[in-house]
């Protein structure tokens, strides 16, 4: 199928997700244009997670349908390392691979998904460490890194699969409030490059610095969205104000 | 951050200082060796008797002895590997995605692993043919590769099991992130979960072992000639004197136990040097 960069690189439609007996998205379309960043925000268990996860494949939908560049995700006959290939993630609780130094963790995939030449391979991921400002900690074991620090390492190993869009799930949220910065700012460089983002957050400042287009979330539909200035400064619905008020 | 704990994965370790593996200092063995194997002669040697004293007789049968439990710990190297190597393929059987290979896998698993030891040895003895016939040529099946055979059973079930609970222990979010860098399930596998996996599941498979390897005198019941079989014709051969006995059987517990224990302590040792490293 081919897909031209004037369509949505991700465009999600109607999409339904139940675990078991609890109904989780019930219905959520957006459209993420190449180059956006977009922030979900809303409270806890508005399905803002669940949602993004679906995006690679990681949960499937019940209903509706999920596009990335034109590969339809809710197919059975989905070729899922293909769409995988295409789509970073980064998780909230980092998961590096703790047997494995930083550098092998950022150049591995590359070597053994995509088959590229170790030397290129890690020469590329040497200069990932150094985008991340992590310059000198290519042999430090994950255990040895700050949470910041092994966030930044998860990025770079994400951004060494060359993805088309990256799913960040709330990547702040387990770190040390002093922390937060540094992979606030390596995220805000990605954006600034044009990395389209898909951004699950409660850093509402950030949201708002970096977001082309905010969606609030609540029982698993989307409740308002918008740019962030008129987002931020002129929320209509009562449950997106109630929740702003509370956050900012 | 201390734990109240007495799992040994939640103990503090120092990384620092780990304990020697071997707490063990000679005079742990002396005092039961001596009363084992002295205490009896000496008793006899205050009765007056010109018959040989009992730690000379013992002297006199030790190398064969030794030979018998050498022939014990190549039962339980041999049987251990066959073990480890299916039990290792049951166990990443339990985990497979395929139901009837997941089913099946979990079936045999627990099958053995609720098998008493001797039982499984006896089927193995008594199944198996003493020869084979493998592409024409006649191979003939001893006693103790049909011992060693049974004995890998059991290792097998318990393998598969430290597989499948090591595999299980592993975070969720490992196979997320390599399912989200595109690997394999195989990469995955090979690459991210069983390269961690082994130090969780190396403290159990060497106390997997020492249980096996005090478990190889069930042999002696079938007719296998290591130590027990040995010992048993040997004290026959001296005429069955009552005096031998705790001096022979004493000799024996010395020779397990130096051979265990270190075992056991290093697994100790291995179990506080991978508690801090997640």
């Amino acid at each position: 199928m081919s897909w031209t960069p004037a369509e949505p690189m991700v465009s999600i439609k109607n999409v339904h997700k139940s675990f078991g007996d609890l109904h989780v998205l019930k219905g959520i379309s957006l459209d993420v244009m190449k180059g956006d960043v977009i922030c979900i925000i809303g409270p806890s268990g508005s399905g803002k997670s669940t949602l993004i996860r679906c995006v690679n494949a990681l949960n499937d939908i019940q209903k509706g349908s999920i596009k990335v560049e034109g590969i339809e995700v809710n197919d059975p006959k989905l070729d899922k390392l293909q769409l995988r290939r295409k789509v970073g993630m980064v998780f909230q609780q980092y998961n590096l691979f703790p047997h494995r130094t930083a550098l092998q963790n950022v150049m591995m995939a590359p070597v053994r998904v995509l088959k590229q030449d170790k030397s290129i391979a890690e020469e590329t991921a040497r200069a990932l460490i150094k985008k991340v400002r992590l310059e000198g900690k290519e042999d430090a074991y994950p255990g040895e890194l700050s949470g910041g620090q092994q966030q930044r390492v998860a990025i770079a190993r994400s951004l060494a699969m060359q993805p088309d869009v990256i799913l960040f799930d709330e990547v702040t949220a387990a770190l040390d409030p002093e922390t937060v910065g540094e992979v606030l700012e390596t995220i805000k460089d990605l954006a600034e490059d044009g990395m389209t983002c898909i951004l699950v957050t409660h850093e509402m400042g950030f949201a708002r610095e970096v977001a082309d287009h905010i969606y609030f979330t609540d029982r698993g539909i989307i409740v308002e969205h918008g740019p962030p200035e008129t987002f931020f400064q002129n929320a209509k619905d009562s449950r997106t104000k109630e929740f702003l008020s509370q956050i900012l | 951050m201390s734990y109240k704990t007495d799992l040994p994965v939640m103990l503090q370790a120092n990384p620092h200082a780990p304990e020697p593996f071997l707490g063990l200092k000679l005079w742990h063995i002396l005092p039961i060796g001596l009363i084992a194997i002295f205490g009896p002669g000496l008793a006899f040697a205050q009765s007056t008797n010109e018959a040989q004293s009992p730690l000379s007789v013992l002297l006199d049968w030790a190398p064969l002895l030794l030979k018998g439990f050498a022939f014990n710990l190549i039962i339980s190297f041999c049987a251990m590997a066959l073990g480890t190597i299916i039990g290792g393929i049951l166990g990443l059987g339990q985990i497979s995605l395929l139901a009837v290979t997941r089913h099946s896998s979990w079936f045999v698993t627990q099958f053995f692993r609720n098998a008493p030891w001797l039982v499984l040895l006896f089927f193995a003895m008594f199944l198996l043919p003493f020869e084979m016939n493998i592409f024409g040529f006649k191979v003939p099946f001893p006693d103790w590769l049909k011992a060693i055979f049974g004995l890998s059973l059991p290792v097998m079930a318990n393998v598969s099991e430290i597989v499948r609970g090591a595999v299980r222990s592993l975070p969720s979010g490992q196979w997320e992130a390599a399912e989200s860098l595109a690997y394999t399930r195989l990469q995955t596998l090979w690459l991210i979960i069983l390269p961690q996996c082994i130090k969780r599941m190396l403290p159990p498979w060497m106390n997997l072992y020492s249980i096996l390897t005090m478990a190889t005198v069930l042999a002696s019941i079938v007719g296998v000639n290591e130590v027990m079989t040995l010992t048993g014709q040997a004290l026959a051969s001296e005429g069955g004197r009552p005096e031998l006995l705790a001096p022979f059987y004493g000799f024996i517990l010395l020779l397990f136990f130096i051979y265990c224990y270190p075992i056991a302590r290093f697994t100790v040792w291995l179990e506080k040097k991978y508690a801090f490293i997640t």
